[in-house]
Formats: C-alpha cells, sequence, structure tokens
C-alpha cells in the first residue's frame, strides 16, 4: 500500500473518529454502548469486533407495560447457503440478567427475522446482534422507555 | 400438555414463503419474583424451542426469563418439499412438548 | 311547608333530576382498542397473535368435556358456534329461578351446579376462563346489547350509583377518571373510558387472561379500596352499569389490553 493511500486512510479515520465522538456527545448514547450491554454483547462475539447496520431491532420507544413488548428482529441480509445470517441475539441493560433471547438461523429460512414479547424491568437500552456466516457480527442499539400500569393488583 | 396454536401453511408451492407462528401456554415464571409469602418463586420457564422441517433443524432458539409469558415466537421458513413441521419446547421441570403440522407442497 | 322551602324542595328535586338524567358517559364512545400502539393492536387482530386464543381453544375442548358424572355443555346448548352466538353480548342477565341479576361467569357456574350436577369452578381459573372465552368469542364484532329485563332496571341503577360514588383511600370514583378524565395520562398510561366490550381480556399486565370482575378489583386495589367478596351482588351491578354504558361498541372478546 502507497504512503499517500495510508495516510489518506488514517486521516479519514481521524476524522470519522472525531465526527462518531461528536455525535456520542450531542444525541443520547445509542452509539455507545453501556458496560453491562458491552460485556453482554462480547460474550456473545467472544471478543470479535461489532459494528451498528443491517440488523433492524423494531420495538415501541415508549412500550405500554414492560410485561408484554412484541418485538421483530430482522436482518438485512440473504439467506443462501454461502452467505446466511447464523445468529440473532437480544440483550438488555436493566432486567435481572442480560440475555433476552438467543436464536440459531439456518438457510432454509426465508428471512432473517424473528418476532416474540419480551419482559423489560424499566426504562433501559438493548441491543440486537447478528452473527453473519462470514464471521462478522452486526448490531442495532435501542432506547426504550417503560413505564408501569397504573393500578396494579 | 400445554395448549399450544401454531400456524403453519398446509399446502404450498416449492419455493414459496412460509409464515410460521407459535404460540405456547406457559407462566414462564423468572426466579426474580416474590410470592405473596415474601420468598421468591423459583424460576420455571421454557428453555429452548425447536423447529425441524423433515427432521432437520430449521430454526432453534434458547429462551430466558425475559421473555414473556405464553412466549409467541414467529419466523419464516422456504417451503421446499411436502412433508411434516416439528416443533419442540423444552424447560424447567422437566417441560417438554412437541406438536407437528404437515405440509403439502406441489 | 313555606313557600320558600317549597321552591328550594322543587329546585333541590330538578337538580337531583338533573345529576341522574345528566349523559357523562364520555361520546363518542371509543373502545380501549384505539388507544393502543399498533403493535398490540395487531396483537388482538390477528387470531395467529392473540394469546386469549389460546383459552379459546381450551374452551372449545370444554365445551364437549362431560364433567364428573353428567353431560357437557355441547350436550344441551349444541354447537356453540350457532347457539351461544349474541349470548356474550347480552350480559348480565336476570336468573329467574335464584331473582337476581348473573354475569357470564356465574351463568356457566349455574348451569354446572343446576343441570350438569358438578361443583362450580372457582374464579379465574384456567377452565372457567377457558369457557367464558369461548362463549365470548362468538359474540365478537357483534355490537354490545345489554339484556332489557325490566328486572335488572333497579340493580343497573345500584350499579350507576357505584360507578359515581368516590371510594378508596384516594376517594376517587370510577366516573372522575373514566368520564371526565379519558385520554389524560396517569402514570404514563393513558386514562381510556373504561368500556368493557373486550372481556376477557389478556392483559400484558397480567401476562394471562381474566374476567371483567379481576379488572375492576384491579381498579378497586388502585383506589386503595377494599374489594367485595367474589361474585358479590355489588359487583354484578356494577358490571350491569358499566355494560349499558358500553353498549354498541362491538364485542372485541377475548381483547388485548396494556
Amino acid at each position: 500500500m502507497s504512503d499517500s493511500a495510508t495516510a489518506d486512510r488514517s486521516r479519514r479515520a481521524l476524522l470519522a473518529g472525531g465526527v462518531g465522538a461528536v455525535l456520542c456527545v450531542a444525541w443520547r448514547p445509542a452509539c455507545a454502548l453501556s458496560d453491562e450491554l458491552a460485556g453482554a454483547l462480547r460474550g456473545f462475539t467472544g471478543g470479535a469486533p461489532a459494528r451498528e447496520g443491517k440488523v433492524n431491532f423494531d420495538i415501541a420507544p415508549l412500550v405500554e407495560n414492560g410485561n408484554t413488548v412484541p418485538i421483530t428482529v430482522t436482518v438485512d441480509h440473504p439467506m443462501t447457503a454461502a452467505a446466511h445470517v447464523q445468529a440473532i441475539a437480544v440483550f438488555n441493560e436493566k432486567n435481572p440478567q442480560r440475555e433476552v433471547i438467543s436464536c440459531r438461523l439456518t438457510p432454509r429460512m426465508a428471512r432473517a427475522a424473528l418476532s416474540t414479547r419480551i419482559r423489560l424491568a424499566t426504562t433501559q437500552q438493548l441491543v440486537a446482534v447478528a452473527k453473519l456466516s462470514d464471521g462478522s457480527f452486526w448490531t442495532h442499539t435501542v432506547d426504550v422507555v417503560v413505564t408501569l400500569a397504573a393500578c396494579i393488583e | 400438555m400445554a395448549r399450544t396454536l401454531i400456524h403453519v401453511p398446509t399446502t404450498a408451492r416449492k419455493g414459496e414463503v412460509l409464515e410460521v407462528r407459535t404460540l405456547i401456554a406457559h407462566p414462564m415464571e423468572t426466579g426474580y419474583r416474590a410470592g405473596a409469602d415474601g420468598r421468591t418463586l423459583p424460576r420455571d420457564i421454557i428453555r429452548r424451542f425447536a423447529c425441524r422441517y423433515n427432521g432437520e433443524l430449521v430454526f432453534s432458539a434458547d429462551l430466558y426469563p425475559a421473555i414473556s409469558a405464553n412466549p409467541y415466537l414467529a419466523f419464516s421458513v422456504i417451503a421446499d418439499a411436502s412433508g411434516s413441521f416439528t416443533f419442540t419446547w423444552e424447560g424447567d421441570n422437566g417441560f417438554a412438548q412437541t406438536e407437528s403440522a404437515t405440509i403439502t407442497v406441489t | 311547608m313555606s313557600g320558600r322551602g317549597a321552591a328550594l324542595a322543587v329546585l333541590a328535586a330538578l337538580l337531583a333530576a338533573a345529576g341522574t338524567l345528566a349523559q357523562t358517559t364520555p361520546a363518542p364512545k371509543r373502545s380501549g382498542f384505539d388507544t393502543m400502539s399498533a403493535g398490540v393492536q395487531a396483537m388482538q387482530r390477528d387470531d395467529q397473535q392473540n394469546p386469549g386464543m389460546l383459552w379459546v381453544a381450551d374452551g372449545e375442548v370444554l365445551w364437549k368435556t362431560i364433567f364428573g358424572i353428567s353431560f357437557s355443555c355441547a350436550h344441551c346448548h349444541g354447537d356453540a358456534t350457532k347457539t351461544m352466538r349474541g349470548v356474550a353480548a347480552r350480559y348480565p342477565d336476570w336468573d329467574k329461578v335464584d331473582g337476581r341479576p348473573v354475569d357470564l361467569v356465574q351463568r356457566i357456574n349455574l348451569c354446572r351446579t343446576r343441570y350438569q350436577q358438578v361443583l362450580p369452578l372457582p374464579p379465574e381459573s384456567v377452565e372457567m376462563l377457558g369457557l367464558e372465552a369461548y362463549v365470548a368469542v362468538q359474540s365478537r364484532g357483534m355490537p354490545l346489547a345489554p339484556s332489557t329485563a325490566r328486572e335488572l332496571e333497579a340493580p343497573r341503577e345500584r350499579g350507576r350509583r357505584l360507578y359515581e360514588q368516590r371510594i378508596g383511600q384516594l376517594n376517587l370514583s370510577c366516573a372522575l377518571c373514566h368520564d371526565k378524565l379519558p385520554g389524560h395520562v396517569l402514570a404514563g398510561a393513558t386514562i381510556p373510558q373504561g368500556h368493557v366490550n373486550g372481556y376477557p381480556t389478556y392483559r400484558l399486565e397480567w401476562q394471562g387472561l381474566g374476567s371483567l370482575q379481576r379488572r375492576i378489583r384491579n381498579c378497586l386495589s388502585g383506589v386503595r379500596a377494599a374489594p367485595p367478596p367474589w361474585n358479590s351482588l355489588e359487583m354484578v351491578e356494577l358490571e350491569l352499569y358499566l355494560t349499558q354504558r358500553s353498549a354498541g361498541l362491538p364485542v372485541e372478546a377475548p381483547a388485548v389490553r396494556p
């Protein structure tokens, strides 16, 4: 690789890092996982890097009831024998334990997508992570507000 | 035997997308909740779900206490051959249940 | 009586009459369905997703089950999809034998004790909810059409007074929140008009199916009032008024609600 190309790349990386840092500070840090979530994610990826993208974690930003929250996780990626999503997992930040669900997918599935209903103890951050057959990991982090029902039994 | 509701089309054309929806009646007791006497209720959840199509594993999931009671799982499968789907749920206290559905693929 | 006393008495009577005639029920009537998020609405609308259908499936089996040494519901009532149409939309109704109003749950238990000669099912038991859900779903889509039996007028009026009475340590009445304040937000939850067209309901909070009585008891706990015993007359009278208040809304059983 030529010196100028390397210099270009590192200049770009510096700019991207700087802009990224500004963004993370200016917005609610959805791009910065809390320590709890980061740890759970590391457990799933085995330390491999995970990038935001490809995954869409569909969940209401304000849930009506934390006991039963419908969610759908989809990964924008083909499901062929050569290239497919191998696994999808969801982790939470403030429930008594981090894991929510962990799935294994196969190319016989039509789409890399699953729907289920989960419990959320309180307002918190959640992350959905997908493992592709090429070994890469992709995530989508969301912030969810959970209120308690007004009249509990 | 817990009540289940499974929806898989009974007929399909080869290559068609099958929307599979499963519901099973189960309290999914988290193991973190206190009972009326103040003592923590022991965990009693479904821990694993698996879907097999003509014997081959197509989709499986490990469930944790964060999954709501009466677990609902929906996913999609490509119809490639006539035969049967087998759904299994396994969990605490020896919980084990199997349901099947047949499909004709033309 | 002096002239002024008589005038005051007439004024008081007029005010009292105006109080009873005043239409405090919110108009137009809006089912709780309308205020839910799209995800929860989909959960109710789609039978493949609606957890209440688990109980309906239970009820379908129980309908044909012979309890003890007697006979099944189907023995007398045949095909529920035909014979039970409109039944849940009409209840609570008047029971001529015992001379009192009964709701659907009590009606099912009366069938068991009077005709099937078996023990009544405990409140909110899996079997009772299954049967209740199975009967109620046969009225799905039909407008709530409370029974017009004349004997129900007085109990319904007593139910209305219960609805408007301040109760509990928080000293609130049903009317205060559900007639005057629907649409406002209480502890992050939108106050609904409080209609009863969706029972038995799968409540996300319960993560299970429950009858109207269970929901009312929740409200009573909410205002820190001691709930009356299960299946008490007051509860049925309140249900009578609530059903009249919700008349016309389509039956949504088994509904899904937060």
